[in-house]
């Protein structure tokens, strides 16, 4: 059975998945990718389903060995990655062959923060209470419950259908993220705590993603959101996407490793279809919100399921392109 | 502002909006015993007979979280079940269920509980009186959130009421019993950061990931506090109590 041997671990790269949902009572947040149509985009290249376990990286990957061949392709939405320690470009949004012995490196995440790096069979660690998401700060799931890091263990790849994947690819006008817009929401719980100018504020204003963004959530810079009876509520359970209002009026984002209660209005939610987007959000970056209905919400979500399977057709419907990229122990080279 | 109000019984009832995958039902105001009575009966209810497309329903103080996947079902479809099922099951009139009683034994002070002294200080009563009296207390768990196990306890003696520490401790051991503002509660994830006043600590494992059911509590457990001596833990449990818990079972 082919694995991976983690040489360099990255800024912070985690083993996830489609998350854990279900013990959100006992205070564990689901985790799993950030950006879940990527990483179904990551999975699909290679054969696996949508939300077989990938390697989630952030801004700065790992260098991995392959032991045994197989298939990988890393989704991003601007990344570099390489045959060897700084060798061979190679493409992204492709599968690539990997063959015993190949070293495999990410640099840079160059657009958004997030990119998705999958291996025929998908990540094989041990599912913790049915997830091999990684929850970093619960210490649960993944490589023992952290990001990879120098010289960890191995999480081994089932044998995929190597033969089969090669070379498959998804063209530039099916990757997403190419739009840039409004990030969508809907009225928060607690929008009726806002007076009339925090409204007008939080929905007509320009944010700064400042550098505090990670898993757990994205804070914001932007004009302080006034509440009118002060910032702090009975402590409740927080849905993903929620924006709470921290006591200096700045909003922050809650993601997939969020505080599963919070004691802070929550002035608005993103909506399922654009927390890809919003997590994708690089530091230093200007976003905007729009509020919009349930229905306008679901719309969206159909839409992103139908780009889903967009991908899933082509990739299904078209032999593999030739060439082939091939990585070996000894470099790159391509199947003519 | 979408929010919607019901009028039940035993008082009225608001579902909020929370996105396009949950809304947030609130039975009634403010911390209390009675309003957290209708939060268990509403969420019990969903646990025992989950709704059709529903994810989860998470109680809290005095609400309850309820989650679904919006492939499936929809705010409007979720919203009218709800309605349905809290005029049968919150309107009072249903028998009152009570939740398991837990003893959980605490060693106050010294290493275990660095912030007693303190706490005594501030409420202006002696650290044995501090500890008898937390020890008296009938509590019940209102809800785990924010960090995994953490367990939020209602039913504090008010004069043990502190304001939060200033600068929060940057790793708190499993077990730690605390009290911030009118409130107790146990840190069930060992090595999180934390702000409110450790008194105290108990050996008892009150969150393993590697377990079916990874919290020992469960909202609306009552919980008793016995003060007991470092000499009647097992043996060994500190140890293992100040590492993050990072279990994976094998598979």
């Amino acid at each position: 059975m082919p694995w991976l041997e983690v040489l360099h671990g990255g800024l912070s790269t985690t083993v996830q998945d489609a998350g854990r949902p279900g013990y959100l009572a006992q205070g564990l947040a689901p985790a799993g990718a950030v950006d879940g149509f990527m990483l179904a985009c990551a999975n699909m290249l290679v054969g696996n389903p949508p939300e077989a376990a990938a390697l989630e990286i952030t801004l700065d990957g790992p260098v991995l060995r392959v032991v045994g061949d197989t298939v990988m392709a890393l989704a991003a939405v601007e990344a570099d990655w390489y045959a060897g320690e700084t060798g061979w470009p190679l493409p992204t949004w492709e599968a690539v062959l990997a063959r015993d012995g190949a070293v495999v490196s990410v640099g840079a995440v160059r657009r958004g923060v997030r990119a998705y790096l999958a291996v025929a069979g998908g990540i094989d660690v041990p599912p913790v209470l049915g997830s091999r998401s990684t929850h970093v700060r619960a210490g649960v799931g993944g490589l023992d419950g952290r990001p990879l890091a120098g010289a960890t263990g191995s999480g081994g790849p089932h044998r995929g259908d190597v033969a089969r994947w090669a070379g498959r690819s998804v063209p530039e006008r099916l990757r997403p993220h190419r739009r840039s817009g409004p990030i969508r929401v809907m009225a928060g719980p607690q929008a009726d705590a806002f007076s009339r100018r925090g409204l007008r504020d939080f929905f007509f204003g320009r944010f700064r993603v400042s550098a505090r963004a990670d898993r757990m959530g994205v804070r914001l810079e932007g004009p302080p959101i006034r509440a009118r009876g002060g910032y702090d509520i009975v402590s409740e359970a927080t849905a993903p996407g929620s924006v709470q209002v921290t006591g200096d009026g700045q909003p922050l984002v809650l993601l997939a490793e969020r505080p599963t209660t919070g004691g802070y209005p929550k002035i608005a939610t993103v909506i399922t279809a654009d927390l890809d987007v919003m997590g994708q959000l690089r530091p230093g970056q200007w976003v905007r919100f729009l509020e919009v209905g349930e229905a306008e919400a679901r719309r969206a979500l159909a839409e992103r399921q139908r780009r889903l399977e967009a991908v899933r057709a082509h990739l299904e419907a078209r032999p593999p392109g030739r060439p082939w990229v091939v990585v070996t122990a000894a470099g790159v080279y391509r199947v003519e | 502002m979408l929010v919607q109000e019901l009028d039940l019984a035993g008082g009225p009832v608001r579902i909020r909006p929370a996105g396009d995958a949950a809304v947030l039902v609130e039975l009634g105001d403010g911390v209390d015993p009675a309003v957290h009575r209708r939060v268990m009966a509403l969420w019990r209810t969903l646990v025992e007979r989950p709704l059709p497309g529903m994810i989860e329903a998470v109680p809290a103080y005095r609400s309850v979280l309820v989650t679904w996947d919006p492939r499936v079902t929809d705010g409007a479809r979720i919203r009218a079940a709800l309605e349905r099922r809290l005029r049968e099951a919150v309107d009072g009139r249903g028998p009152r269920r009570r939740g398991r009683q837990v003893t959980i034994p605490v060693i106050y002070g010294g290493s275990y509980g660095p912030d007693l002294e303190a706490v005594a200080e501030r409420v202006g009563l002696s650290p044995d009186e501090v500890v008898r009296r937390h020890a008296a207390g009938r509590y019940v768990v209102y809800m785990l959130g924010f960090l995994p196990g953490f367990v939020y306890l209602g039913g504090l003696d008010p004069a043990l009421a502190v304001p939060r520490r200033a600068s929060p401790r940057l790793e708190v051991p499993a077990g730690s019993v605390a009290i911030g503002g009118s409130q107790t509660g146990i840190y069930g994830l060992g090595g999180a950061p934390g702000g409110w006043h450790v008194i105290g600590r108990t050996w008892v494992t009150l969150w393993d990931a590697g377990r079916r059911r990874p919290a020992t509590l469960r909202p609306g457990d009552r919980v008793r506090f016995v003060a007991a001596s470092p000499e009647q833990a097992p043996p060994g449990w500190q140890e293992a109590a100040g590492e993050p818990r990072a279990t994976m079972p094998a598979a």
